[in-house]
């Protein structure tokens, strides 16, 4: 069903922070947990200029959680379609674009800008942005606000203590709406003293041109049945409160609202002083709290004569309500109970290890959530395996297939190669197993078996920025850079590698789509022109298709394959696939009792320098 | 920050180096103006513009103040040697204009020009877009001709190539109009490509395609300066006239720009019985309000605030600045000071009271010596940790203190510590 349009936050709502805010995340998470809601008011964290991304740990009430955290806004709105709010907390520089670029996205609803220090024009874009489009902005400069027992934005509501004090886990019956958001919480602690408590509390923020108005709120509240009477704390400068007088005036505004507008100290100023707040400033006698307080009264709001008198004022007004029975007597509701170790710098202890694949605690051990049992009776392959354990879900028939593939066609290469003549080297030392396979496995790297990540990293940059395989050729050449996955010792191209051709036949066969691999033969096409043994080769290939088998799931955005490559998971087949092959070398030498390994002196070339030369540099030292 | 008043001559600096772009070479502005100070006398300001020697001049004081013809601060068709001699007795002199007593220190100096015609132009913004409004009949009277003026709107999101400006030209003569629409079109590119917040020529006079501007207010929207600062140049934005920033006040204004957080002080009567130091934007002005409501406005010495989670050491400057000035002058009866504040949202009250703490133990001393009594109220994040350190720090210094938490209305505190003091109204 969908949500009234007064509703901008309730019990259900959930948001996306823009920025690394991990305090106001937490506070937000404590203030639902507190408020019973069933699930964290938070959906997801971007934290943009790639920094850190994947998770981000959190508590929620005892258990800790964690909540998914992307470098770009447009993913975070794409993977969470229900999350209508976004929380901008990006600096005054960069939080007009982010603002821009989410008021465009269909699924938001409200913008909240927390920074301070937007240019006023900016901010009267993003305003006429947001009224095309029907949606609402809370700030520029402000903390935010809360709707009682449903969601809070952010910092606003302050510290759990605060949250307690003021009954903010529950609803009341009064809509409070200020310019600043300091005074958010004073204000929601005054009302719950004198009246059953906040219903809505909103901070419009300081600025001069507010993203939303104090009267756009105050027509919220009035549309609200459960919201029975209205708090409104004005202040000097410009001409929203004239906006509300006219709105009382014109029966708009039928609800009691108390309101009070601050600022009454600027008449005995000497000169202009520019307050806290960048649209605190009057301009003219009536931008001047005084008159804005008289006008107020006069259209039929309770103004109290000083700030002093505010709170009796409010008691009275909630009084009278109850007794003409417009509110009815609540009864009272507790918080949820709060783990005594709630104080972070006390007792809850917040985990060093994160670990997502698999569980050893339960009744039974679990890889990425499927219990070793299922495992071994669904008859899990070796790929199916690998693929609950590196990518946390059982992938397609074709895609585990082609990882083991890939692991048969890597597994060993000859005695010769740097992994396997290690391995050997060291079993023949009288080392043990352990040792050799890793003395072996520390070679892998750049020269060798790198080429898999480094070919799909250069050839899906490439293909992304729309090269032809010319220009791609062109481009590497100029950068003096050898084509990863292009070029082999021995093969060539009358004498191919059949590894290759097989990982080819095998994408034919079972690929719908290989973009990256049709790009590479191009490329490949290119190269052989030039020099025969400029083929592609397996590590290339392997790479390549890897990429396209992401492609082809159709479940990864580009963002997460560039990171599923730069994090090593294609150096992770080669590791694993040559291990096979080292274990072999490593038994093959044992079983033959194979004697220490001594490199022949006529192999090697032995080219020191005379003793003058070598004896010269200390010699004219001493002399001095 | 906000809009902020810019001197007449820098405004008029500005507009002479983007004319002739902004209005694609159809209007021409000379921007003949010198900036004549106690450190650049007219004599070396016409060294560099031979203009000032030859021409019939005006000045005029332009220290952001207006109606100079009124307070007899205008000098009009004037030689070289007549300005010279007004400038040598009005320079460092002290005048009162409005109820604001200052000093004059600078004056701009333009060719004096013949008006045939008086022209009022101005832009204002408000929330949608912005407004032009213009006259025919301009000048020092202008506020009582309003009803002559005439004013369109440009909605935020539209061109001004394709607004309609016949209709506040209808008054001026035919030949005038197309250049006229020309320079109303410059200039409204000119308010809005700089991030103006407002301004204003008034008036002003235009004849063969040249502009000549008599009287201008312009203010700038000061947070576009990350924009914007190519195109403004080297800016200055000069303090309220009788209100030039004490160094306190500079120091405060620097330790603001460096940080995050917001620190601000004005020193409203350095010999006032009533000092505050207030977190938040919008409590300090309650707090404020509070002492002017109880009647002791003239009592009240400061108008500050410190807010946005700063550190412990930006607050310990803050309150050290604040306790030094007050620590100057005895008075009779001695002094309050408030440390107020509402229940915070994210400020950590402990992390900041520990900056206050060291500043109280550094002027432990004269804070007894000048009879000062502590008035502090605040809540928020770790405010029970904060509240008893520095309820604890004030027995140790044996300070004449209270502390109250939120359970205490805020302003309560004022009403305590006004009650004790002698004065007011």
């Amino acid at each position: 069903m969908a949500k009234p349009d007064y509703v901008l936050f309730d019990r259900d709502t959930t948001s996306i922070i823009f920025g690394n805010q991990q305090a106001a995340v937490q506070r937000m998470l404590h203030f639902g947990y507190l408020a019973g809601r069933d699930k964290p008011s938070v959906a997801a964290i971007v934290n943009p200029s790639g920094g850190r991304k994947g998770l981000m740990k959190v508590f929620y009430g005892r258990d800790e959680i964690l909540l998914p955290m992307y470098n770009k806004l447009s993913t975070a709105v794409k993977n969470h379609p229900d999350a209508d709010v976004v929380i901008n907390f990006a600096s005054f520089r960069s939080a007009y674009k982010v603002s821009v670029e989410a008021l465009n996205y269909p699924t938001i609803k409200t913008v909240v800008i927390i920074a301070e220090g937007i240019p006023e024009r900016q901010t009267r874009e993003l305003i006429a942005l947001r009224k095309k489009l029907g949606k609402w902005i809370i700030g520029p400069a402000t903390v935010g606000g809360f709707v009682a027992g449903g969601f809070k934005v952010g910092n606003a509501g302050g510290a759990l203590s605060n949250l307690l004090m003021s009954k903010l886990y529950r609803r009341g019956s009064v809509g409070f709406v200020s310019k600043s958001g300091g005074m958010l919480n004073e204000m929601a602690n005054m009302i719950s003293l004198n009246s059953d408590g906040v219903y809505e509390g909103i901070a419009i923020g300081g600025d001069k041109y507010p993203g939303s108005t104090l009267l756009e709120h105050l027509q919220r509240y009035e549309a609200n049945p459960d919201i029975k009477m209205m708090v409104v704390l004005g202040e000097i400068g410009g001409d929203d409160e004239y906006e509300i007088v006219d709105a009382l005036k014109d029966g708009q505004i039928k609800k009691p609202v108390i309101a009070w507008v601050t600022g009454t100290c600027a008449k005995v100023f000497p000169s202009e002083v520019q307050f806290g707040h960048a649209g605190a400033m009057a301009r003219g006698e009536t931008e001047t709290a005084d008159a804005k307080n008289t006008a107020l009264k006069d259209a039929g709001a309770y103004v109290p004569g000083s700030y002093d008198d505010l709170d009796e004022l409010i008691r009275e007004v909630y009084e009278d309500l109850k007794v003409n029975g417009i509110i009815a007597e609540k009864e009272e509701e507790a918080p949820r109970e709060v783990p005594v170790d709630y104080d972070p710098g006390t007792m809850r202890k917040s985990s060093n290890i994160i670990s997502t694949i698999s569980d050893d605690r339960g009744d039974e051990l679990m890889y990425a959530g499927i219990p070793i049992s299922d495992v071994i009776r669904d008859g899990y392959s070796v790929g199916d395996v690998i693929s609950l354990l590196w990518f946390k879900k059982r992938l397609p028939k074709y895609v585990t297939e082609f990882l083991e593939l890939a692991l048969r066609i890597t597994a060993d290469h000859g005695p010769c190669v740097s992994g396997a003549h290690n391995a050997i080297v060291t079993a023949m030392a009288g080392k043990d197993l352990t040792a050799s396979v890793a003395a072996g496995v520390l070679t892998i790297g750049p020269r060798f078996g790198g080429a898999i990540d480094d070919a799909a990293k250069y050839f899906k940059d490439a293909l992304d920025r729309g090269l032809t395989p010319r220009q791609f050729v062109d481009e590497m050449k100029a950068k003096n850079i050898n084509i990863p996955g292009i070029g082999h010792r021995i093969k060539s191209v009358h004498n191919p590698d059949m590894r290759v051709n097989l990982l080819e036949e095998w994408a034919f066969a079972n690929l719908p789509k290989h973009k990256l691999l049709d790009f590479a033969l191009e490329v490949e096409r290119i190269t052989t022109a030039k020099k025969n043994n400029l083929i592609f080769n397996v590590d290339g290939c392997v790479g390549i298709l890897f990429v396209d088998i992401l492609h082809s799931t159709e479940i990864y955005t580009e963002d997460e394959i560039d990171e599923i490559i730069n994090i090593g998971t294609l150096n992770g087949i080669f590791v694993l696939g040559r291990t096979i092959g080292m274990i072999g070398h490593y038994l093959d030498q044992k079983r033959l009792h194979s004697r220490l390994y001594r490199h022949p002196w006529d192999d090697v070339l032995y080219m020191l320098p005379s003793e003058t030369e070598a004896l010269e540099y200390a010699e004219t030292k001493k002399k001095r | 920050m906000a809009q902020r008043g810019i001197r007449e001559y820098d405004a008029k600096n500005i507009l002479a180096k983007h004319m002739k772009k902004l209005s694609k070479g159809t209007v021409k502005y000379r921007g003949k103006v010198a900036l004549v100070t106690p450190d650049t006398s007219i004599a070396a300001v016409a060294k560099k513009k031979h203009w000032v020697k030859t021409n019939k001049l005006t000045v005029k004081p332009d220290q952001l103040f207006g109606k100079r013809g009124k307070h007899g601060l205008l000098l009009v068709n004037v030689t070289y040697d007549e300005a010279k001699d007004w400038l040598d007795e009005k320079m460092n002199s002290i005048v009162e204009v409005g109820k604001v007593k200052g000093k004059l220190t600078h004056f701009l100096v333009q060719p004096y020009v013949e008006l045939d015609k008086e022209f009022y132009l101005a832009f204002t913004g408000y929330q949608d877009g912005d407004y032009i409004h213009f006259s025919s009949e301009g000048g020092v009277d202008i506020e009582t001709n309003w009803d002559k003026v005439t004013t369109i709107n440009v909605p935020i999101d539209a061109k001004i190539e394709d607004i309609d400006l016949t209709p506040i030209l209808d008054s001026v003569s035919s030949e005038d109009k197309k250049g006229l629409k020309d320079l109303v079109t410059a200039l409204y590119l000119f308010y809005r490509k700089l991030q103006f917040g407002f301004l204003e020529f008034n008036p002003f006079t235009y004849r063969d395609g040249e502009f000549f501007p008599i009287d201008t207010v312009a203010r700038l929207d000061d947070t576009a300066q990350y924009l914007c600062h190519e195109k403004w140049g080297d800016i200055e934005f000069p303090a309220p006239f009788g209100r030039e920033l004490r160094s306190e006040e500079q120091y405060i204004d620097d330790l603001d720009e460096k940080s995050g957080s917001s620190l601000k002080l004005t020193v409203l009567n350095p010999h006032g019985k009533v000092w505050t130091m207030v977190a938040g934007g919008g409590a300090s002005v309650i707090y404020a309000d509070t002492v002017v409501d109880l009647g002791f406005g003239d009592e009240l010495a400061t108008y500050g605030e410190y807010s946005g989670n700063p550190t412990t050491e930006e607050t310990y400057d803050y309150a050290k600045t604040l306790l030094d000035l007050m620590t100057r002058e005895k008075v009779e009866g001695g002094k309050v000071l408030l440390i107020g504040g509402g229940i915070a949202n994210f400020t950590d009250v402990a992390l900041t009271f520990d900056g206050i703490i060291t500043a109280l133990e550094e002027y432990a001393d004269k804070i007894k010596e000048h009879d000062i009594k502590i008035y502090i109220r605040r809540g928020g994040p770790n405010y029970e940790a904060g509240l008893a350190k520095i309820r604890e720090a004030g027995k140790i210094l044996d300070l004449d203190m209270e502390v109250h938490g939120p359970d205490m209305h805020m302003t309560k505190v004022v009403s305590i510590a006004l009650n004790n003091l002698d004065g007011g109204n």
